[in-house]
């Protein structure tokens, strides 16, 4: 996923809260749990960069943790939370 | 770092740390409902909110919308509208459109009787709407003893017109009683006859349930057979979460949890809004030990959320008191707190479902019942003799 241009899907709202934010899909009505503000960033971020891996160096996220960020985005595209950039 | 599951019932897959957080809660509601009326055509025998007659303090359409606005800005993503029988308001439409306009996706319980062709048509029409059909038995018979007479044949007759005018997905609502237990796979095969989704959901004492609760309410038997149920078969099956009592007949394994947040989510994920505009900590709990403040208070449902004594209060850690010995605390959480309240049981000891049997015990030494803060039941009737001069 490090090498994907990706956005937020345009249906997608994010919600801060304190663990980090809740993502709701108004199409599949499904509702995400970000449990990290670091994650937070990222996926609010996905848009701003080239690809994955900019992004996460853009947030100043440590290489150790990218795998853990690569299954996070992952997940989060697989449920439609995140989609290809055209 | 992620968990998905339908919304409409917030469900976590993967639960932990998620759940230590949520119970400090969160700066909104994930899940709030709102009782637009309490009138009502019908009067079921476990209404929650006792409903019957329209209260005159209701909400105007315009504070109805204000309200719309704040939960707009606090971004809650959608609602649960209820009563009474909410297409009985004039404005229901009309609230329901602003709602979904603003970005609110809206989930609306009915007994059907407002679902005529035409307004299946124009619910067909609509984005972001769920509808929820209440339905408490698979024949009339089992059905009407709880709903009423006739209740049955009209909850049948929205089903057909809302599938005829193309609504695709809507839920089937049935509480779990005594009586409709046996009929758990004869619900989920209407629901499947028809497109649907079921939705079971645990019997409460709270409102008029509060006098039909012991007749009607599952037996311990029968409540190893609602979770294995939901074990075998519930995988598209929602609950609200409001099972997860019975998490304590499974054996610590994760396959023997049924998947849900297992916390009570009180002024924590979850609240209520009354058609008067009246705070309660969750749908079960109309009572005026519950209520956390009024939207037409100075600030508004943002200040009651965030503020409110009440709401503070639960969001501290509670206590397992009584169950602090039982090894199946941390499974069912103690259970259910509006369970507990209305049948006389301390909040810090057993459900009164214990599935341990601890709820029967305490309920042979519980307090009196507490009283009921309303009551919005119609009078009953009196036969009228006409006499001719």
């Amino acid at each position: 996923m490090l090498d994907a241009a990706l956005e937020l899907h345009p249906k997608v709202a994010v919600r801060p809260e304190p663990f980090g934010a809740l993502v709701y899909h108004y199409d599949t009505r499904r509702l995400v749990f970000l449990k990290h503000p670091d994650v937070v960033r990222v996926v609010e971020s996905l848009s701003d960069h080239d690809n994955l891996a900019d992004v996460l160096t853009a947030c100043e996220i440590d290489e150790r943790r990218w795998p853990a960020f690569d299954r996070a985005v992952t997940s989060l595209y697989e449920s439609e939370m995140i989609r290809d950039r055209d | 770092m992620t968990a998905t599951e339908p919304a409409t019932d917030v469900t976590p897959a993967s639960t932990g740390p998620l759940v230590s957080q949520l119970k400090n809660g969160l700066d909104a509601p994930i899940c709030l409902t709102w009782e637009l009326t309490y009138a009502c055509n019908l009067a079921c025998v476990h209404c929650l909110s006792s409903s019957g007659r329209r209260d005159p303090r209701e909400l105007t359409t315009a504070e109805a919308k204000a309200v719309l606005d704040e939960l707009r800005d606090l971004q809650v993503f959608y609602i649960n509208i209820g009563g009474g029988e909410p297409m009985i308001r004039r404005d229901f439409f009309e609230i329901v459109e602003y709602a979904i306009s603003n970005g609110i996706g809206v989930k609306f319980s009915t007994n059907g009787a407002f679902i005529d062709e035409n307004a299946a048509r124009r619910l067909a029409a609509m984005d972001y709407l769920d509808i929820q059909i209440s339905l408490d038995g698979t024949d009339a018979h089992t059905n009407d003893s709880v709903r009423g007479s006739g209740s049955y044949a009209t909850a049948v007759r929205a089903m057909e017109n809302l599938r005829d005018a193309g609504f695709e997905g809507f839920k089937i609502s049935v509480v779990v009683t005594r009586h409709n237990v046996d009929q758990l796979d004869e619900f989920q095969a209407l629901a499947d006859s028809f497109g649907a989704t079921l939705r079971i959901t645990r019997l409460r004492p709270s409102g008029r349930g509060a006098d039909s609760w012991h007749e009607l309410r599952p037996t311990l038997a029968q409540q190893r057979t609602i979770y294995e149920w939901l074990l075998e078969k519930g995988d598209n099956v929602l609950t609200g979460d409001s099972f997860f009592h019975l998490n304590a007949l499974g054996d610590g394994s994760p396959e023997s949890h049924l998947p849900g947040l297992n916390l009570c989510g009180a002024g924590r994920v979850v609240c209520l809004i009354d058609p008067i505009g009246e705070v309660y900590a969750c749908p079960f709990v109309m009572h005026d030990e519950f209520r956390a403040g009024s939207v037409r208070d100075p600030g508004g449902f943002t200040s009651v959320w965030r503020e409110s004594d009440l709401f503070l209060s639960l969001r501290e850690p509670e206590s397992a008191g009584a169950c602090a010995s039982c090894g199946s605390y941390d499974a069912c959480q103690g259970g259910c707190m509006a369970a507990k309240f209305f049948v006389g049981l301390p909040l810090d000891g057993p459900d009164p479902e214990c599935v341990g049997g601890e709820g029967e015990l305490a309920l042979a030494d519980a307090g009196p019942r507490p009283t009921a803060s309303a009551d919005h039941s119609k009078p009953a009737r009196v036969p009228v003799t006409l006499t001719r001069r």
